[in-house]
């Protein structure tokens, strides 16, 4: 196979390049000094975790965002970006994981409607015919969109970026939804595009994939160019290492809590079975473990891989159909709503702030109310007493420093990471026997995110199991006393996280298990 | 190039002054509507706004023209507050008039003391039945509820027709299409106050309409299901996090929603026409959506609503009468009233923003790409 890379000369100007690009939301640098060039013809991989930044770079050289500082260039010119329509007319052409296709319109009326006024339908159909042709791209004009496949989809989608001459296409997580022959056909189709001269930024986190694309790839981690390098010659480790950063291995662990050894685990989940429930939804395939009083088990892995539906069968938002499913101390709380698996002990931190865990058009009382209200004392025969759900955010605010503009505003009017320690609080003060959290720390500035850390560790230490959803390995590192891997639904064996290197979990992050064994 | 974006904290004195500034702006572009018609600007609006107010009488007429739309309206707060959308009180209304009707018709053996309650019951039952149908569709097989309702609607009007034409018909109504006419007992009184007797038409219906409207801001504002309607309606997956089940949360709104809209039904038609027809709501079921919102879905606000709307439409008839003005002037101006009332509270809840284009984009012909961004 010939690669377009190695045609390149240097002298060649960059199709376009990013020079100390930032962009920051309230407290947060998604973008901080971003730079980097993508040459002609060439593959080049962004690679981070979920988190990192990558999204944010893409939505900006797309102009959907303004960067706050720094400048892109194409081929040598500055240029900024107003908006998606400037950034096509630019030559910059984008396929977004999520697809934007009317289902019950034929692939080639979906094209024209990306397209400038006056394209007739007939002469499009044939352009599409001959650029799938060249490409070997297999797309049907006269197909309609609901008979398509994900793949059929993504290939449509590729065709309207196409059929406007971009020079550089970029992929946001292409593969996420392909099947492993349909991501082999994508990359042959890249692969001619790169030959013809064309540029793609290809974004992912499957180290395999990037690998086996792309010539060189640039790493982000927490917003920052860890740097650009040539992906030939590098190993999934190596590359996994940057990616998670070498730093991991110098933070201390906690230590072992001794004293509870030897005690029944507080949670037992036995064969977590879930069927996949929609098209972008991860099947959980016979997931077990234990939650340990006085331990933190981490449960690592990219986002994707099935948090959300482990953390919804946890929460009880998703019952298993089958009982002793979820075993709580010697009670069966498969069955259990949310509002009864709080009344057993439970509480739950979901990833997502805004919509999920917290209201953001009420109030914080109100939000105290939302886990509250089936625990007694805020309500009585239905009747909200909300001198109490205000003493208790009131006491949140205070046990977590959580920095608010009044009394009780409204949860939009927080930052970030002061609305992640309400919500985390607000589980912790009732003292569950078993902590669930999802990305606790997840664009939180580093004070907040020491805070909640420290929290969840008090709460192990008196007792409680934590079980902690991350895909932040320095975090994983730092609290954990346990870690599994979930990966495609499954999890692997539970192992103590002083046994374990940053590079091992990360390898099976990235759907690598050959190095150390998955449980099935 | 407008972005609107929400205010995270709304002042109280904004939330006062907004709406009396839309009924102002409103008397401005009226007077000059009337003006440019050929209508006395100041007669139009004397009897728009000042002469259904000029006597208790009359401002008890208002209440009357009003309760309806206030019992309807409560309910529909509930319902959109949750996100679900019943557009078929209209529907709810005629089934809550028949049942009650029903019972009164064919049951004059009840007790007098038990025939109200016995009516209301049937009425609520009789408009939840026709708001279950949307909800079980909507909650078993995820029909659009904005449909379903509203063609139930149509269903419900031919259901009246043909009763009151067919086999509820007064034999000796000579024909009309009418159903016998209700027993005392059946009938709602009007309220007569000890040394002043009635009031206009001012009947129980009214004080029981705004009782509702006052335990309906209680409910919604301070107990659990109140909160469970609008944290399903503001943010459901934060309302599944809770514990509320989505489903049960959508049928409790059809249902209470429907109840008091058959409770509506019921209360027109024992308090203002005493006997059943063709036509027991006209438009009421339609009329109480604006009603609702111009409330904010806010029980209490639902009042006041209610009065200005009837206001609007008592006021239209006047000028009609008075100063010969056509029904469809009136009822611009009545569009005009609405529109802005609800414009001001857009403009109260979102700050609007005009990016007008940057001078260098202006300069360099990038306008178009301005577009999207």
């Amino acid at each position: 196979m010939t690669h377009a890379h190695s045609a390149i000369s240097a002298e060649t100007a960059p199709v376009l390049e990013a020079v100390g690009i930032t962009k920051s939301f309230g407290d947060f640098r998604a973008n901080d000094a971003v730079s980097f060039a993508i040459k002609p013809g060439e593959i080049h991989a962004l690679l981070g975790e979920n988190g990192a930044g990558k999204s944010t770079f893409v939505k900006l050289v797309y102009g959907l965002l303004q960067p706050d500082a720094g400048q892109f260039f194409c081929h040598g010119n500055p240029l900024s970006i107003s908006g998606p329509q400037q950034a096509r007319q630019l030559g910059i052409g984008m396929v977004f994981q999520h697809f934007s296709l009317f289902e019950s319109l034929s692939v080639a009326e979906n094209i024209q409607l990306a397209l400038p006024a006056g394209e007739v339908l007939t002469s499009l159909s044939a352009r599409i015919r001959e650029l799938s042709d060249a490409y070997g791209l297999a797309v049907d004009p006269d197909a309609y969109v609901y008979d398509l496949s994900v793949g059929q989809q993504q290939r449509v989608e590729v065709m309207r970026c196409l059929l406007q001459n971009p020079s550089l296409l970029i992929m946001d997580e292409p593969t996420s939804v392909l099947t492993p022959q349909e991501t082999k056909q994508l990359f042959a189709v890249l692969r001619r595009f790169a030959d013809k001269g064309m540029a793609v930024l290809f974004i992912s986190h499957k180290l395999d994939e990037i690998r086996a694309l792309t010539s060189r790839a640039t790493v982000l981690r927490r917003g920052r160019n860890v740097g650009t390098m040539d992906t030939k010659g590098k190993s999934n480790r190596q590359l996994a290492e940057l990616m998670v950063g070498s730093e991991v291995a110098d933070i201390s662990r906690h230590k072992e809590p001794g004293k509870l050894a030897g005690t029944p685990p507080v949670c037992r989940i036995t064969k977590l079975q879930r069927p996949k429930s929609t098209a972008f939804a991860v099947a959980l395939d016979d997931i077990s473990f234990c939650a340990n009083a006085g331990e933190i088990l981490a449960i690592a892995g990219i986002s994707g891989n099935g948090q959300d539906e482990l953390m919804a069968a946890l929460s009880g938002e998703w019952q298993p159909p089958t009982g002793d499913v979820i075993v709580l101390e010697g009670t069966d709380i498969s069955h259990f709503n949310p509002a009864a698996r709080r009344r057993a002990g439970v509480g739950v931190v979901p990833e997502e702030r805004n919509g999920h865990a917290a209201v953001p058009s009420m109030r914080l009382s109100d939000n105290a109310l939302l886990t509250h209200h089936s625990l007694g004392q805020t309500v009585r025969h239905g009747v909200i007493d909300h001198t109490a759900t205000k003493a208790i955010a009131a006491q949140i605010i205070q046990a977590f420093d959580v920095r608010v503009p009044n009394d009780d505003p409204m949860a939009a009017a927080l930052s970030g990471g002061n609305l992640q320690k309400f919500v985390v609080g607000r589980e912790i003060l009732k003292s569950p026997r078993l902590l669930v959290v999802a990305q606790p720390t997840w664009g939180v500035d580093v004070g907040a995110a020491v805070s909640i850390r420290t929290a969840m560790l008090d709460l192990a230490a008196n007792g409680s199991a934590v079980i902690m959803i991350s895909q932040d390995l320095e975090e994983v590192f730092a609290i954990a006393n346990k870690i599994a891997v979930l990966h495609d639904g499954r999890l692997s064996d539970v192992m103590p996280a002083d046994q374990v290197t940053a590079e091992q979990i990360g390898l099976l992050m990235g759907g690598d298990d050959a190095r150390l064994g998955a449980s099935r | 190039m407008i972005s609107m974006t929400p205010r995270k904290d709304i002042s109280m004195q904004r939330t006062v002054l907004t709406p009396v500034f839309s009924v102002l702006l409103t008397l401005c572009v009226g007077a000059g509507i009337f003006a440019v018609l050929g209508y006395d600007p100041s007669a139009a609006l004397y009897q728009f706004f000042v002469a259904p107010l000029s006597r208790p009488d009359q401002v008890a007429d208002l209440f009357v023209k009003a309760c309806p739309l206030i019992i309807i309206a409560t309910g529909l707060a509930f319902c959109y507050r949750a996100n679900v959308w019943n557009i078929g009180a209209e529907g709810q209304i005629v089934m809550g008039a028949v049942c009650a009707g029903g019972v009164a018709l064919f049951f004059p053996a009840i007790p007098d003391l038990l025939m109200m309650p016995a009516m209301i019951i049937a009425a609520m039952a009789g408009g939840m039945a026709l708001a279950f149908i949307p909800g079980i569709l909507k909650t078993r097989f995820n029909t659009n509820e904005i449909l379903v309702s509203l063609m139930l609607t149509y269903v419900a009007a031919l259901f009246i027709d043909w009763l009151v034409r067919g086999p509820w018909r007064d034999p000796e109504s000579f024909g009309f299409p009418l159903t016998k006419s209700y027993g005392d007992a059946a009938l709602i009184q009007r309220v007569e106050l000890p040394g002043i007797g009635t009031i206009g038409q001012l009947h129980w219906g009214v004080v029981a309409a705004l009782a509702l409207a006052v335990a309906a801001y209680f409910v919604m504002s301070k107990t659990v299901f109140g909160f469970q309607v609008k944290v399903m309606g503001d943010a459901p997956r934060a309302g599944r996090f809770s514990g509320f089940n989505p489903a049960r949360t959508t049928l409790g709104v059809l249902c209470l929603s429907g109840a008091c809209a058959g409770v509506a039904g019921m209360v027109e038609v024992s308090a203002n026409m005493g006997q059943l027809q063709p036509e027991v709501s006209f438009g009421y079921g339609f009329t109480a959506i604006i009603v609702a919102f111009l409330a904010r879905l806010n029980p209490l606000g639902v009042i006041m609503a209610g009065l200005v709307v009837a206001l609007a439409e008592l006021g239209g008839d006047r000028a009609q009468m008075a100063l010969g003005m056509p029904k469809v002037v009136t009822g611009l101006f009545t569009g005009i009233l609405l529109f802005l009332l609800l414009a001001g509270e857009t403009f109260n809840r979102y700050h609007v923003q005009i990016n007008w284009p940057r001078f260098d984009q202006l300069k360099s012909g990038q306008l178009k790409s301005d577009e999207e961004g």
